[in-house]
């Protein structure tokens, strides 16, 4: 059978975990961001500005690591934005998240113009390379499939670990998970809900800008128009389906990636019988079904999307 | 400490004044980046005046640029006005030309006064399925609009390609991905000899006019801005919820299939995967400049559209990338924003904290 032959292949695997990479950074940045209560739908515009911050600093000779700094710092710096104006201004966080998008994209796309007037083809950066540890990197199926990919793929596995560890246990997360549920309470204990929102934006924000850079820094060694091509919004739907839980985000993510990878190898078993678009047209139809099987139960964070004020019980 | 009291009515100049305050800001800004990409700032806002108003080709220009985004900024108005945050009306857009042109490039044919209504209507009821769609998900299971129209978006431009490479392609467009051309009685009559500005600008104006009287008005009107201001009272008080957004679903997603037909019926008499430099998008910029007023909306379209046009000539006499537009129009964006915070609350520095 050969459905069964495609899904036992490591390398099947080794492009799924690559597939659902971006989207582990994304979908962690867009839970942060929504368990303090701000919905972030700037995250399509701070992927193609960690893209392109990311891919630019290294092709300037930032060096790959520098490369990921800048990416981090420009999803922060539109964190922020987003942040002032939904959180201690309380402005519409659809509208707010929109803007922002609309801002970091048009900016990433005038910033790229102006430095590369005129190239025909994008100029390329050496990414980073397959990670070749020793012994691990050896091991049958897995080590093709989890232990040769790059060192960013690696960040975002160790990220859920330590996101989840942050939210579940310790006094931070706490804190952050109470003040999307209810900020008064979080206020009358003494701590700042402006703050502890306005951080996790902006962390959120530089996570999700690594989604972009992996992006130009290590699936491709290039920036192009529209590469994002909505990842962004599909780890917004991710996140929901994920129940704002890192472990689940994960799974979520290897689910996603593992399906695109399958229609990629599907496409070239059937692709003479069906146009090619509708299987470029399979990850948004599946994230709307993900969306769909798991609106009924979906338990949105309590004060996800509304303003609190200061002095406000 | 800073404090922020709401203020009970903002007068007249507030209302009207930060809007167009917030524009101006916005054009202003974008010296900083002509600056930096080592543009001439004067001669580049010259240029970008002259591109837009210099002549009256190049105001034609501007009002057919500005007649799509009336449309799609009226679809995003009334739709926010309900809180139904339609982010879909680009694919809505192109579902509406995509059914224009499947009922107007030749399967029928009659006069124009037939022809015209015919391929409009199509692609209202295109553009309105498309949203009526999300919008019963939204009220029937609670899945959240937002995401489910944004990739749509990504779905319907795929859809479009998969039909222009198949049935709606052109067999005598050498190869080119396009439909066939919209037969003559289909198309809409230019309003100036050689110029393109089209009928559709009539079309939207009326449009804005009869949605402004719609909303203030009518019943449905009235029901539209009880569900946007408090659902839940609308609901008490014995507003049907549901129909209410199928309504604005209806309405708003038909005004962005319009301003699909009016691009391939209007502006390029044809459907390629490229009509729309992202219309959708940008409707939304344009409905909250117009704090989600209709008329409003005619105001703010055409500064939006003097934007695109005016950075288009500029860029391409002194070679500035013409994304500044898209940036202006960003900007544009959260100064508004801004500004409509400023017009709800009064700002006070206090010089000692309220908790001593």
């Amino acid at each position: 059978m050969e459905i069964i032959d495609i899904l036992l292949a490591a390398s099947f695997w080794e492009a799924a975990i690559r597939i659902a990479t971006p989207l582990i950074f994304g979908v962690l940045g867009a839970l942060i961001c929504e368990r303090a209560g701000v919905l972030n739908l700037g995250i399509e515009g701070i992927f193609t500005a960690g893209a392109m911050a990311g891919w630019m600093a290294v092709w300037l000779g930032a060096g790959l690591w520098g490369g990921v700094l800048v990416a981090a710092l420009a999803g922060a710096f539109f964190g922020l934005i987003h942040a002032i104006l939904t959180v201690p201004l309380g402005l519409s966080q659809h509208v707010s998240g929109i803007g922002v998008t609309l801002l970091a994209t048009s900016l990433s796309y005038f910033t790229y113009r102006t430095a590369l007037p005129d190239v025909s083809s994008p100029p390329r950066i050496e990414p980073f390379r397959p990670l070749d540890i020793p012994f691990l990197s050896d091991l049958p199926f897995i080590g093709q499939a989890l232990f040769s990919q790059t060192a960013m793929t690696m960040l975002a596995l160790v990220l859920v670990f330590v996101t989840g560890w942050v939210l579940y246990r310790t006094p931070l997360g706490l804190a952050i998970r109470a003040v999307g549920d209810n900020p008064s309470s979080v206020e009358a204990q003494g701590l700042s809900v402006y703050g502890l929102r306005i951080g996790a934006v902006v962390v959120g924000s530089s996570l999700m800008a690594l989604g972009g850079a992996f992006l130009t820094m290590s699936a491709f060694d290039a920036f192009f128009f529209g590469m994002i091509n909505g990842r962004g919004w599909v780890c917004i739907a991710l996140t929901v389906f994920a129940s704002w839980r890192p472990g689940k985000a994960l799974i979520g993510a290897l689910l996603f990636g593992a399906f695109d990878a399958f229609q990629v190898r599907l496409q070239t078993e059937v692709g003479a019988f069906l146009p090619s678009q509708v299987f470029l047209m399979m990850p948004y139809i599946l994230s709307i079904i993900a969306l769909i099987v798991v609106a009924r139960k979906a338990d949105y964070p309590k004060a996800l999307l509304v303003p609190w004020f200061k002095g406000q019980r | 400490m800073i404090r922020f009291e709401p203020r009970s009515n903002p007068g007249p100049l507030l209302v009207y004044g930060v809007p167009v305050l917030a524009a101006t800001i916005a054009i202003l800004l974008a010296a900083i980046p002509l600056a930096l990409a080592g543009a001439p700032i004067i001669e580049a806002y010259g240029l970008m005046i002259s591109g837009a108003f210099g002549s009256v080709f190049s105001t034609s220009e501007m009002l057919t640029r500005a007649t799509p985004l009336i449309l799609t900024g009226l679809a995003a108005a009334i739709a926010f006005r309900a809180k139904l945050w339609n982010i879909g009306a680009e694919g809505q857009l192109y579902m509406g030309a995509m059914a224009a042109v499947a009922v107007g490039s030749g399967v029928i044919d009659g006069p124009s006064w037939v022809m015209i209504p015919v391929v409009i209507i199509a692609g209202m009821a295109a553009g309105a399925l498309m949203l009526i769609g999300p919008t019963l998900l939204k009220t029937r299971l609670g899945v959240d609009e937002v995401v489910t129209t944004l990739l749509l978006n990504f779905i319907v431009l795929l859809f479009v390609q998969m039909m222009l490479e198949g049935a709606l392609k052109d067999p005598m467009s050498m190869g080119w991905p396009q439909s066939e051309p919209v037969i003559d009685s289909a198309a809409f009559p230019a309003l100036l000899e050689r110029m393109r500005v089209h009928i559709g600008l009539i079309i939207a104006l009326v449009s804005a006019v009869a949605l402004a009287i719609f909303v203030k008005r009518t019943i449905w009107g009235f029901e539209i801005r009880a569900v946007g201001e408090n659902a839940a009272a609308a609901k008490f008080s014995g507003i049907s919820v549901t129909k209410t957004m199928i309504l604005v679903a209806a309405l708003s997603g038909g005004l962005a299939g319009l301003a699909g037909v009016s691009e391939v019926a209007g502006t390029r008499g044809y459907l390629a995967t490229d009509l729309s430099p992202g219309y959708g998008y940008a409707g939304i910029v344009v409905a909250m400049l117009a704090r989600l007023s209709p008329i409003g909306v005619i105001a703010s379209a055409l500064f939006v559209a003097s934007v695109f046009v005016g950075a288009d000539s500029m860029s391409r006499a002194i070679g500035v990338s013409s994304y500044l537009a898209d940036l202006i129009v960003a900007m544009a964006l959260l100064c508004v924003l801004i500004g409509g915070f400023l017009t709800r609350f009064k700002v006070h520095f206090d010089r000692k904290s309220v908790h001593g």
